[in-house]
């Protein structure tokens, strides 16, 4: 499938997955993959920090969009941009744009804030879905990525209208919880991309919060991105011994011991990892986007540059019906 | 024996903390394996719902762990017992400890507003974790107590937690929302009522007035509730009480880890370990690159791949552990420790506690 039609098919992707997957480097990547079809792109987190301001070497995401890739090149790139939406935002944004700015500060200073988050439990995941809805509603790019909370938390937050449209009756709460309900079911607007990696209890997680996304909030579900895998190099099955004994050049014993554990633990991290893929083909019935594992320690543009050519070659590989 | 085996040994209380994802949960109980395996009658609490522990320690989900104790049958000269924490049974509990009487028990736990405290307040998770431990901690079957913290963004959330929620309970505000008699929810304050009426058009007024009955209902309860919490405190800052950080050696993970230690130290506790999961190994420094393009290729890539990110974990380590003595940062190995079962669990605590004497391998 050609990328462009992957991420011309909702305007929303939100990214979800366990903490440690790669949620938010797949994020950037998806981002930046997009960008490179074509298609300009808002890449939103909730909360600062994580690996974005490295992957593009740009500043930290606050709540002031900022470009983190400007697009134009050879190939017509779009830009990718990037800003942060936190729930505290979202909150007073709301209460501005409801004629409630007068009493923000003192629902604040008072601690009310806390009787109102508490009495309506979700309120700031609904708030910062409804900016992020917003956003989509007013194109403000041709595609949004969203780095969602962690999974587990992320059932939770995409919950969070259908929860608060019950306990609050009729209101301004309960229009904007129809408000993204509604983008949450349409498939075109709206849609979740859910990254693991090739490992038992992330596999268990991701089937689980699949399940749970599709009946629960009946949002559309994506490819799902597994990620971190390692490959097997062609050769790396030979035989070490043969190979050595028709090379000229002098190896030492300790080389040779090096090559050879080196060689048989990436066989071994392989082959686990061709379980769990396999597991999860069996247990959900979704196409997969396989992306590599990334050696350096501190990925950086060059890495976000690789991981997204080899997002763009999955994203080939799958099939026209897998969008 | 190394600072985790001592720990194992000495202490009444360990705390794990680090991020989602870093095999927290399974860490925690092979450490309560292997200090029962040392002799100490412990248990071992976790916070998750997704019955991870059940999953780490081999159950079955017919066996699932549940809020109370559980013996689970280890051959160890101590004992090993579990117990899953349930937030809003936790919670509940606590309500009926601190209640005057059954009657205003009753009116808490059924008020909706109540539930949502309990069930999905923030803090909330981490409040009753730390309720939990303290209950354990004075349990006599335990002479020691394994917790497993939620997946916090910030270390001192469960720290803060049972005063954050105090004060909510016991604000200055709600005491003008109800009269003094604690009885009857009625707004004495026209200011207050005018308020109210303005957050009640952000949410509903059946939620507010779900509010004010909680806290009419909840009024008089506060002082126990602060009782509580200030000893809750003073447990965690005790000297027999010590912190195990779980990472794992990737860049933005072992940010946040020193960022936990910075908070934890300026709340004045100290990282007495920590446990560093999924360690690549390291296949020495060979350089072997005039032989990159013959068929010996594929080999010297693996090995060169290896290399590289054993010296960038190095390299993200050192900033957190170089502060710590040798004995008290232990290595994990990748692929070596897969924990399905009690088996798994045990090859665990073998890597946790490495030492010169076998007493038990």
């Amino acid at each position: 499938m050609d990328p462009a039609r992957l991420f011309a098919a909702s305007r929303v992707l939100i990214v979800a997955g366990k903490g440690g997957v790669g949620k938010s480097t797949m994020s950037a990547t998806l981002a930046r993959t997009a960008a490179r079809a074509g298609l300009s792109t808002l890449l939103v987190r909730l909360t600062p920090g994580g690996p974005i301001s490295r992957l593009f070497a740009a500043p930290e995401l606050t709540g002031v969009e900022q470009t983190l890739h400007a697009g134009g090149g050879p190939n017509g790139d779009a830009d990718v941009r990037g800003r942060l939406v936190t729930p505290d935002e979202a909150l007073a944004e709301y209460l501005t744009d409801h004629g409630l700015a007068r009493i923000t500060r003192r629902l604040v200073s008072t601690g009310a804030i806390d009787v109102v988050t508490t009495a309506a439990p979700g309120i700031r995941d609904l708030l910062v879905l409804g900016r992020v809805k917003a956003f989509e509603t007013a194109k403000v790019a041709d595609l949004i990525v969203l780095d969602a909370p962690a999974a587990g938390h992320a059932v939770a937050f995409l919950q969070s209208p259908t929860g608060l449209r019950d306990a609050v009756g009729a209101g301004p709460i309960a229009t904007q919880a129809d408000d993204v309900l509604e983008m949450l079911a349409d498939p075109e607007r709206c849609r979740v991309m859910l990254v693991t990696l090739a490992e038992e209890t992330p596999v268990n997680e991701v089937v689980e919060t699949a399940f749970a996304l599709e009946d629960e909030i009946g949002v559309a579900l994506g490819p799902v991105i597994v990620n971190g895998l390692v490959d097997v190099p062609d050769g790396l099955n030979g035989d070490l011994d043969t190979l050595i004994a028709a090379n000229t050049a002098k190896l030492s014993a300790t080389d040779i011991a090096e090559l050879r554990d080196a060689a048989a633990f990436r066989l071994r991290w392989a082959a686990r990892q061709q379980e769990q893929v396999a597991r999860l083909s069996d247990r959900l019935p979704l196409a997969q986007i396989h992306t590599p594992y990334v050696f350096t320690a501190e990925p950086g543009p060059a890495e976000l540059e690789s991981l997204s050519n080899a997002l763009s070659a999955g994203i080939n590989a799958l099939s026209e019906d897998d969008a | 024996m190394n600072s985790v085996a001592a720990l194992l040994e000495e202490q009444s209380v360990i705390v794990c903390v680090g991020a989602g994802g870093v095999g927290k949960t399974t860490t925690a109980a092979a450490l309560a394996l292997e200090a029962a395996q040392r002799g100490r009658r412990v248990c071992v609490v976790t916070i998750d719902p997704a019955r991870r522990l059940s999953d780490a320690m081999g159950f079955d989900t017919d066996r699932a762990i549940g809020n109370a104790p559980q013996q689970i049958h280890v051959e160890a000269k101590g004992e090993l017992w579990a117990a899953m924490l349930d937030t809003s049974t936790t919670f509940d509990a606590l309500i009926r400890t601190y209640a005057p009487s059954d009657e205003q028990a009753q009116n808490i736990l059924t008020n909706d507003f109540y539930r949502n405290i309990a069930n999905s307040m923030s803090g909330a998770h981490e409040y009753m974790a730390m309720e939990k431990l303290y209950e354990l901690h004075n349990d006599a079957r335990f002479d020691l107590v394994v917790v497993d913290t939620p997946p916090t963004n910030n270390a001192i959330d469960f720290l803060e937690a049972p005063d954050r929620i105090t004060q909510f309970l016991d604000h200055r505000l709600y005491k003008i929302l109800v009269t003094p008699s604690g009885g009857l929810a009625r707004v004495v304050n026209f200011a207050a009522q005018s308020f109210l009426r303005t957050v009640a058009r952000i949410v509903s007024a059946s939620v507010v007035d779900d509010a004010i009955e909680f806290f009419a209902a909840f009024d008089g309860m506060e002082e126990g509730f602060r009782g509580r919490a200030v000893a809750v405190h003073d447990l965690l800052i005790a000297e027999d009480t010590s912190f195990v950080l779980v990472t794992v050696p990737r860049s933005d993970t072992v940010h946040d880890a020193a960022a936990f230690i910075e908070t934890l130290g300026a709340a004045d506790i100290e990282v007495d370990a920590i446990v560093v999961n999924r360690v690549h190994p390291s296949f020495g420094s060979s350089h072997l690159d005039g032989l990159d393009n013959g068929p010996l290729a594929p080999f010297i890539t693996v090995l060169h791949d290896s290399q590289t990110v054993a010296a960038g974990q190095d390299a993200v380590l050192a900033s957190l552990t170089d502060e710590l003595p040798a004995g008290a940062v232990v290595k994990i190995p990748f692929l070596d420790t897969d924990v399905h079962d009690l088996d798994g669990l045990a090859v665990l605590a073998q890597w946790l506690t490495p030492s010169e004497d076998t007493h038990h391998h």
